[in-house]
């Protein structure tokens, strides 16, 4: 173990090394390293993103079926409630038609019944004239008694 | 590990030669150094292995830096980014400055890596790299050392290299006059009869983080070397007999388990060099 001016030699094949990793080796290789952990890091979180995005899809698509299945149900119901409103209608109109054609036969058969009544009345006050005349020919002058004929017609 | 080659008949060395023979480096002085310090010397081994080896190690990771992917890596491109991505969270806990990390880290990175390979020069047999050098220089005494972390002036370089790092950021981070103010106030408060102790203390640390930073990986690869060449003596001196059967089967056995244990050792000292260096340029960015 002699000392000699290896020592200083060596120094200076020391910074040489060092200053050589400094220049060519280190930065490289540690920058593909921090290139390495950045892309993993993205990686990684684009992962959670992903995953986060699914949840909230999966969410989404839940509540939109859910949304659907009321809506269908609603429509339903609606469809429903309109058909036995339309059903009701019907029925409602139907009734007045029937009331309304009822009626309409129940006039026409007063006004039938009134006018063969007016006939009848009108036949019969004839016939009662005409009996009345001819009973009546010699006594009852046709003119001068017509008040009394009409107010006969009248009651009959 | 045979040390066959190395042992003719005629001048055979002992178990002591054959040690300090391998602890020797090979400089350029053209034998071993004879005085403890001399800065006339440059220990060629140490230089080129650690050179060579440093080269490779960022060879290999500039290759993956070059055709490098953020999107699936290859095999080669995951395992450095397995010991970069270890660098960058530590030199996170521990520097807060990012704008500091960006010499910091690949700097920790580098000595990571450097000395790990380094180190891992301790598996190859501690034979085979001297011996093929004896061969192709027909001198068969001619020295190398291959683990240039076993080697004082290396570890030594790299944590004095840190300690200069360290004074660059507390000026950096502090200020000349914040520093040298933390220099004569820490730890022991601002007094002018503590200024000398704290400045005392300031420097002691300093001197002593550096030294028992640069000893520790050394001492743990030089002992770790040395185990090795102590098991080779085992083999070496085998022969056809029952202690010398049971010193090749030792040998086998006691290799194989150091070797195991050592890539252990290889890891640690690397990562433990790494980790103090970011600990003490960490500590350079806080004030006391």
């Amino acid at each position: 173990m002699n000392l000699n001016a290896t020592l200083f030699a060596q120094l200076v094949v020391f910074f040489i090394l060092a200053w050589v990793t400094m220049q060519f080796i280190w930065p490289p290789i540690v920058k593909a390293l921090d290139e390495r952990a950045k892309k993993i890091a993205d990686g990684l979180a684009a992962a959670e993103r992903g995953k986060h995005d699914l949840a909230l899809a999966t969410k989404r698509s839940t509540e939109s079926l859910r949304e659907g299945k009321e809506k269908a149900a609603e429509l339903i119901a609606n469809a429903e409630k309109r058909a036995a409103q339309v059903i009701e209608e019907a029925k409602v109109a139907a009734k007045a038609e029937a009331d309304r054609i009822v009626a309409g036969a129940q006039a026409e058969i007063d006004q039938e019944a009134v006018r063969a009544k007016e006939q009848l009345r009108e036949q019969v006050s004839a016939l009662v004239v005409a009996g009345a005349e001819k009973i009546l020919r010699r006594e009852i002058n046709a003119q001068a008694h017509a008040d009394i004929l009409a107010t006969i017609k009248q009651d009959l | 590990m045979s040390t066959a080659g190395h042992e003719t008949a005629a001048n055979a060395p002992t178990a002591g030669e054959y040690i300090v023979h391998h602890l020797t480096q090979w400089n350029t002085s053209g034998h071993a150094q004879k005085n403890v310090i001399d800065f006339s010397i440059i220990n060629i081994d140490t230089m080129i292995f650690s050179i060579l080896i440093g080269a490779l190690g960022l060879f290999v990771m500039w290759r993956v830096a070059r055709s490098v992917t953020s999107g699936v890596p290859g095999r080669l491109q995951a395992a450095v980014e397995i010991v970069l991505e270890m660098v960058n969270d530590q030199a996170k806990g521990i520097v807060h400055s990012a704008e500091s990390r960006k010499f910091v880290g690949p700097l920790a990175l580098t000595v990571f890596v450097w000395i790990f390979l380094m180190n891992a020069m301790d598996l190859l047999p501690v034979d085979l790299l001297p011996m093929l050098w004896q061969l192709v220089t027909g001198n068969e005494h001619a020295y190398m050392r291959v683990v240039a972390t076993a080697d004082l002036n290396a570890t030594l370089g790299m944590s004095v290299g840190v300690l200069l790092v360290c004074l660059y950021y507390n000026v950096k981070i502090k200020g000349v006059s914040g520093w040298v103010h933390e220099l004569f106030t820490a730890p022991f408060g601002s007094h002018p009869l503590l200024y000398p102790l704290n400045f005392a203390m300031q420097i002691i640390e300093f001197l002593a983080k550096t030294i028992s930073h640069g000893m520790r990986l050394f001492g743990n690869m030089y002992a770790g070397e040395l185990i090795f060449m102590l098991i080779a003596l085992m083999g070496a001196a085998w022969s056809v007999s029952a202690t010398g059967v049971s010193l090749f089967i030792g040998h086998v056995l006691a290799g194989s388990a150091w070797a195991i244990f050592h890539i252990l050792i290889v890891t640690l000292q690397a990562f433990i060099f790494m980790m103090l260096t970011l600990v003490y340029i960490g500590q350079a960015h806080e004030a006391h």
